[in-house]
């Protein structure tokens, strides 16, 4: 335990207005905090260049899953535990179901939220391909008021994001699909729980009339920022069907490559990171052409 | 039907209730009056010379209790093989690990910003980080030529082979370290004062060990200095040396703060970069086979790097070129080992301590000169295995009856190999992007220290009878999870014919038990477990001598005369030393003979899946069989072997120590990959029970055995599945076999 | 910012938590905070105020093991033991989640906890026995 302790305080507002004010009162100067999974980390290995925290895990403002006929709106502090075991989700944004499940592990997953892993900026957190796969927008409020951002605007540069100093993520909306919808969900980690993704991808695509009405492709691990392939994403959208063959995908395999900025580190290489996402790729489109075909 | 009272019976683990209720007491959970924490100030620079130490502004330095070699009133140089390793850098640095400063105070979170706080001047010599530069001597490190240690095993001619052979196959294998991740990190508690001496209370494996550095490093005679092993949270060899610094820094704080305990806890990336881990190797193969695949000469070069300090190196490249030839009948052999010297804290201990290297090599190479002969696997090894009466490569006949074509059979049997060969042939001719594959290791392990270790260690153990009509076992074996406890207890109370539960084992203590060895080297049932039985069986002769127990007699009984006894003599013990077993020959300049008194024998069979799109290799199936003489507790040694099992796939697979500079990068648990419950099959354990008569119960050693197979036979696996005998490195991690795969271009990259 | 680990371990003197990492990884830490399983190294003791923890101390109640310390003995689930009350906190949190688990329920219950030791095949047997023997109490119970 490397972090001092004595050298920090914790502030915790009873209400979400309260949390808003501290933060414009002093712009910059509070480091908001959920459930800690990504910053206690750091602040034991006395690598956290903070020492005031405001401490956002009371505020019942900030829970809670809301559906509507259209949208499923998720609380800042919506736990993985909690997106893991809600039928709703389960059924029709499975990709958020599975990237839950694959953060961390049980404990972590009662801890850990879904604004916590956006806010933390990490190229590798997990629910961020998915959020990107389903068009995902933020909310973000400050005394000033509120805005929606969609989510692929939202991390501007490797743990940057567009968030103001005094502005705090209070919910997380997505669309519910429609129509004939495909999902997909892969990460490839450095083991089967409790793993940093090495590369991980998630898709959603809906067919009409034999067409690729949409396709969206979430992606982790693969550059700075949790990023959507889009020069991919260009090349599949609109294609018919039947013409998604081998050569096709050997074409989407290597636009892919072109799309993500991969690096070295401890845990993988840029040219493992760059193959295994376009075979993966491959993986996915082969799956989505037979479920299309199938329906 | 089993005629023993204890042996053969999965008895309850001793401690295990403490253990299940959080009760059992670890270092860290000691708390003592008056206590400063300690830390340590490391070099972070590979090698160099220290010019100076500055304590730098904003801390009250006035209140720490601050020591540095100078301070040290004795030997700087941990006692171990050489005395070559400094508690504390005096002038030279040469590791980015080597502790410089040694700083205590109550408060931890100061600590933590004091020893941020100090600044090492340290001017930089040239390192050298790669073991084939070592051997070549690029920069000098260590001695005359950074050699630790050269053997040379020679058995027949091996040049006299290659010209008349009808095969000669070549390989090089490396095998990479491996961090020992026991989940209780090392600490140490420490009360030394001039008047009362030294006393330490800390986790770790050999009680003696750190005995002995501690009397150097004080200049303290024997009673001075008394060590109590804590419960210990995982050694795997990690705690056999590296706590003798802890156990000194500890103490050394203790000393200049005038008495008061000091504790030092290493956090997880401390105890991880700065402690030591398994030694990379590197082993060049040539081998000679006639046209029916018969071995007719193996050309081995094994080297180890041995990080910054001797430390055991010497011992450990003794293990792994003895068993670098296998378990192979082989005419003309030839085995050159060196053990090297790098800029990385040093490597130590760890689980097969050699072995699991060299066996890597020599395994593997078995599936590659099949491959090239166009033989099978099977065959080959058959042709080859050692009988009784053959000899290994140091010249030592086997003298008991091993039948290792049965034990490869059986373990392949239980992998149903011939129904999967066929299943996978149809299923890798698919288009499919999973491969599967079956890969099996066939290995012996030696038991006990090599060589004339034991009988120049001569260890002792005792029993003794106490007041309350209960037996005490006296032994530094220490528990660290393997069931020492427990088999001790199971040995002594079969002796006696009484209940478990009048058996304890004292917790070991330089003080109250003898000097009965390390706990190390699956010596402890056999070596240390014969030594309480013959203990036992005095003690109970001396109670029937005494008239004060009758046979038959119950635990009551035996109770009521160890009570009655010690009410009439004041005291009831009984000791052995250990003797070596008759025709037991062994010449430490030839390296001939008999290496160990006995070996353990396996074959360890793997179905492997591998996903050709992210080239993770996934362990299917898994089954151990073994023949480790009787098994005396089958849970416990289940579990030594699944345990085991779980780190050899790791050591095969993913766990990779990625160095910069000298220095572990990937120190953490999220980054440095070891199993979860999720990766690992479920591992299918047997054993062929071959009673050992020089065993208690007929007991082998059985601990390190089950590190030795997994990584060959999940290699060998790996090389059926994809039908390239290329993987010759472990870990073979996913970016390993990429890279591989790309360089023999074996896949087309549009080939989907 | 305390951790909840520390004030188990320090103020409470409650050491039967363990600290293996201190980075969320082993689980050694695990405890329970108000009915959920977390790692006490990550949690702030501030967000403890007022909460009901559970540790491996309020595990057994009296002399009376819990059927998975006692599934832990009989089968070999602990060895050197300092995984051991994480380990069997994540497991009474999984079978009050899922009383009847197969055996990929109890992986992955147990996902975040390492074992160095076991190789993990004895602990799962642990948890599938103490599973029995909860179904088994809760039938001689109705009868």
């Amino acid at each position: 335990m490397r972090g001092q302790v004595p050298g920090c305080t914790v502030h915790t507002p009873t209400t979400l207005i309260g949390a808003l004010e501290i933060l414009f009162a002093e712009k910059g100067a509070w480091r908001p905090l959920a459930g800690g999974t990504d910053l206690m980390v750091l602040f034991a290995a006395g690598v956290l260049p903070f020492s005031r925290f405001l401490n956002l895990w009371g505020l019942d403002e900030l829970r809670g899953i809301e559906t509507t006929s259209d949208s499923v709106s998720l609380g800042a502090l919506t736990t993985y535990a909690e997106i893991r075991t809600h039928p709703l989700i389960a059924a029709e944004l499975p990709n958020l179901v599975q990237s839950a499940w694959v953060t961390g592990a049980m404990a972590i997953q009662n801890r850990g939220t879904l604004a916590g892993n956006i806010a933390n900026g990490s190229p590798a957190a997990d629910t961020p391909p998915s959020l990107l796969a389903y068009g995902a927008e933020v909310q973000l409020q400050s005394l000033a008021g509120s805005r929606w951002v969609p989510y692929e605007n939202f991390h501007t540069g490797y743990k940057q994001t567009v968030m103001l100093p005094e502005e705090l993520i209070t919910r997380i909306r997505v669309w519910r699909p429609k129509g004939d919808n495909f999902h997909f969900f892969r990460k490839v980690g450095t083991r089967k729980a409790q793993a940093i993704s090495k590369v991980c991808l998630a898709a959603y695509a809906r067919a009409e009339e034999g067409r690729v009405a949409e396709f969206r492709l979430g992606m982790g691990s693969v550059a700075p920022v949790p990023m959507r392939a889009l020069t991919t994403e260009m090349l599949v959208q609109g294609q018919a069907i039947e013409e998604l063959d081998g050569q096709f995908i050997a074409g989407a395999k290597l636009a892919l490559m072109e799309d993500i900025r991969p690096i070295d580190d401890i845990r993988s290489t840029a040219s493992y990171r760059r193959k295994v996402s376009a075979n993966v790729l491959g993986q996915l489109l082969e799956e989505m052409v037979e479920r299309f075909k199938r329906a | 039907m089993n005629p023993s009272l204890h042996i053969g019976h999965s008895r309850i683990r001793k401690e295990g209730r403490a253990k299940v209720t959080g009760e059992a007491q670890y270092t860290d959970d000691v708390r003592m009056e008056y206590m400063l924490y300690g830390v340590t100030v490391r070099s972070s620079v590979p090698r160099g010379i220290l010019k100076g130490i500055e304590f730098g502004e904003g801390i009250p330095w006035d209140e720490f209790v601050i020591v540095t070699a100078k301070d040290v009133p004795g030997e700087l140089n941990v006692a171990l093989i050489e005395r070559d390793q400094p508690f504390l850098a005096l002038d030279r640095i040469n590791h980015p690990e080597e502790p410089v400063v040694l700083l205590a105070h109550a408060d931890r979170y100061l600590l933590e910003k004091a020893r941020a706080a100090v600044h090492l001047d340290i001017e930089p010599l040239p390192p050298l980080f790669d073991l084939e530069e070592s051997l070549a001597c690029k920069e000098v490190i260590w001695g005359q030529d950074n050699l630790f240690k050269k053997i040379l095993i020679e058995k027949g001619d091996v040049d006299s082979v290659w010209a008349g052979a009808a095969h000669v196959v070549e390989g090089e294998y490396k095998t990479g370290s491996q961090e020992q991740l026991y989940i209780e990190p090392n600490g140490a508690i420490a009360v030394a004062n001039a008047e009362a001496g030294v006393t330490v209370w800390g986790s770790l494996q050999c009680p003696y060990y750190v005995h002995t550095a501690l009397k150097a490093l004080f200049n303290l005679p024997d009673d001075k200095v008394r060590v109590i092993q804590m419960e210990t949270g995982g050694g795997f060899g990690g705690k056999e040396d590296y706590p003798s610094l802890i156990a000194g820094h500890a103490a050394l704080l203790s000393l200049k703060a005038g008495g008061r305990p000091v504790k030092i806890v290493y956090d997880r990336e401390e105890d991880m970069v700065a402690t030591t881990k398994r030694h990379p190797s590197r082993t060049r193969i040539r081998s000679a086979f006639d046209a029916e695949g018969r071995l007719l000469a193996l050309d081995i070069d094994f080297a180890l790097d041995g990080g910054a300090y001797l430390t055991l190196s010497p011992v450990v490249l003794s293990r792994g070129a003895i068993h670098a030839g296998g378990p192979y009948r082989c005419p003309n052999t030839s085995i050159r080992a060196r053990a090297a010297a790098t800029n990385t804290p040093p490597h130590g201990a760890f689980r097969g301590f050699g072995a699991p290297q060299s066996l890597f090599a020599i395994e593997r190479h078995m599936d590659v000169a099949a491959a090239q002969m166009g033989m099978d696997p099977i065959a080959l090894r058959k042709q080859n295995l050692l009988r009784m009466g053959d000899a290994t490569a140091t010249g030592q006949i086997i003298k008991e009856n091993v039948d290792l074509p049965g034990l490869l059979d059986h373990a392949l049997e239980k992998l149903d190999y011939s129904a999967k060969k066929e299943n996978h042939r149809i299923h890798n001719a698919s288009l499919g992007p999973i491969k599967k594959g079956l890969g099996f290791a066939i290995f012996m392990h030696g038991c006990g220290f090599t060589g004339s270790g034991e009988s120049y260690l001569a260890s002792v153990a005792g029993v003794e009878g106490r007041a309350d009509g209960k037996v005490h076992v006296l032994a530094a074996s220490t528990e660290m999870g393997q069931g020492a406890n427990t088999i001790l207890s199971q040995v002594v109370a079969e002796v006696l014919k009484v209940p478990l539960e009048y058996v304890e084992v004292v917790r070991p203590d330089t003080a109250l038990v003898p000097d009965s060895g390390p706990t190390v080297a699956s010596r402890t049932t056999m070596v240390v477990g014969k030594l309480v039985q013959e203990a036992a069986i005095g003690l109970r002769q001396t109670l029937i001598q005494s008239g004060f127990l009758k046979v038959p007699y119950d635990g009551e009984g035996f109770s009521s005369a160890v009570k009655q006894y010690i009410a009439k003599n004041d005291h009831l013990k009984a000791y052995s030393q250990y003797n070596t077993p008759p025709q037991i020959v062994w010449d430490d300049q030839l390296y001939k003979g008999d290496a160990y008194t006995t070996f353990a024998w396996a074959c360890y069979a793997a179905e492997v899946a591998v996903d050709t799109r992210t080239f993770e290799v996934k362990v299917e199936d898994f089954v151990a069989f073994q023949e480790v003489g009787r098994v005396l507790n089958p849970t416990l040694a289940e579990g030594q072997i699944e345990g085991g099992v779980a780190q050899g796939i790791g050591y095969g697979l993913s766990e990779q120590v990625v160095w910069s500079k000298g220095r572990m990068a990937n120190g953490q648990m999220t980054n440095y990959i070891m199993a979860t419950s999720m990766d690992i099959p479920r591992i299918r354990v047997y054993f062929e029970e071959n009673p050992y008569p020089n065993g208690p119960g007929g007991a082998k050693g059985l601990g390190e055995l089950p590190m030795d197979g997994p990584a060959p036979a999940l290699l060998n696996a790996v090389q059926d599945a994809l039908g390239t005998s290329a993987p010759r490195e472990i870990p073979l991690t996913p970016e390993r076999l990429m890279d591989l795969l790309d360089l023999m271009d074996f896949l087309e990259p549009s080939n989907v | 910012m305390a951790r909840l680990l520390d004030v188990i371990r320090e103020d409470l003197e409650l050491t039967g938590t363990k600290e293996g990492c201190g980075e969320g990884e082993c689980g050694a830490c695990s405890v329970i905070l108000n009915g959920k399983l977390v790692n006490s190294c990550l949690v702030p003791a501030v967000q403890a105020e007022g909460a009901e923890l559970r540790t491996i101390e309020g595990v057994a109640s009296d002399e009376q093991l819990h059927s998975v310390q006692e599934s832990f003995l009989h089968c070999g689930g602990a060895q050197c033991g300092i995984c051991t009350p994480g380990m069997v906190m994540a497991a009474v949190d999984l079978l009050k989640r899922c009383p009847h688990p197969d055996e990929a329920q109890i992986r992955d219950g147990l996902a975040g906890n390492l074992c160095r030791c076991t190789g993990y095949g004895k602990i799962v047997d642990s948890v599938a026995q103490a599973a029995e023997r909860a179904i088994q109490v809760a039938e001689e119970s109705r009868s």
